[in-house]
């Protein structure tokens, strides 16, 4: 059995679910920042 | 813990920290997974599916470094009633299940070509889905209770009573010896031969770092949250 496709399966799954959480950690943090931001200057 | 109480002051500390760990965290997870993929030989017995174990691992440590810490959290939000300690807990939990479900799917790759099955119910793959449903039960609960104006004293409870499966995960691999391999990797040292092991503490402390940044970001999207909900109510109030 070629284990490569099963490596390589495993990073996508990891890289692609870290990527993930961190872009939408990420945006949801930014837009939260500016809707105060915004909110404030009010 | 407490001069951290005051949101003003956890915001000035937690920007800088964020960009740090993101950094510290991507050049050290990179490292380790190119390291792991190209310079370590292949293990006698496993061939190159060991080269999961860079993933796995950490992935597993956060899994339940995130429970841990959501218990952390209800623990200081029920006994010393922190401020932030909610927001952490609630903050944990996506980073969490995250790293749990990932756990879960490369443990399940790795286990086809090295036991030749995707899933057995073993203690140590039951008891980690089994957390994995926990994170779930935690996110439901805290933002329904969120929702509802509540404090999250009931999220903390079920974030104290479901640290009960940790130790179950720990100890699993002694209690029930079936599929899952015992410890490799112990206080005491390890099994795993070093030309192998050497770029695994670089994965373990770069994704860590990267779950960090992940808490903290969540932490701050929750605070600016707060402060404009606080904002419109009391512009609905005048």
């Amino acid at each position: 059995m070629n284990p490569w496709p099963f490596v390589a399966a495993a990073y996508v799954v990891a890289i692609s679910l870290t990527a993930g959480l961190l872009l939408w950690a990420y945006a949801s943090m930014r837009r939260a920042e500016a809707a105060a931001e915004a909110i404030s200057r009010k | 813990m407490h001069a951290l109480a005051n949101p003003t002051r956890f915001l000035r500390l937690a920007r800088p920290v964020t960009a740090w760990l993101l950094l510290v965290g991507l050049v050290l997870s990179v490292g380790g997974i190119a390291a792991g993929l190209t310079l370590t030989p292949p293990d006698y017995l496993q061939g190159e599916t060991v080269r999961i174990m860079y993933i796995h691992v950490p992935s597993a440590w956060l899994g339940m470094a995130g429970w841990m810490g959501i218990a952390a959290a209800s623990l200081s939000q029920l006994v010393w009633r922190h401020p932030l300690a909610a927001v952490g807990g609630r903050a944990a939990a996506p980073a969490g299940a995250t790293f749990a479900a990932i756990c879960l799917i490369t443990g399940s790759i790795w286990g086809r070509p090295t036991w030749g099955t995707w899933w057995e119910w073993d203690g140590r793959l039951t008891s980690m889905l089994v957390l994995f449903f926990l994170y779930l039960g935690y996110i439901a609960l805290a933002a329904a209770e969120r929702e509802r104006g509540g404090e999250g004293r009931i999220a903390a409870i079920y974030g104290l009573v479901g640290a009960v499966n940790l130790p179950i995960i720990h100890y699993s691999v002694l209690w029930w010896r079936t599929l899952h391999q015992g410890e490799s990797i112990s206080l005491a040292g390890s099994t795993i031969d070093s030309s192998i092991l050497w770029p695994l503490p670089l994965t373990m402390v770069g994704f860590t770092c990267l779950f960090g940044a992940a808490v903290l970001m969540r932490m701050r999207a929750e605070l600016a949250e707060a402060k404009v909900e606080a904002r419109m109510r009391r512009l609905g109030r005048a």
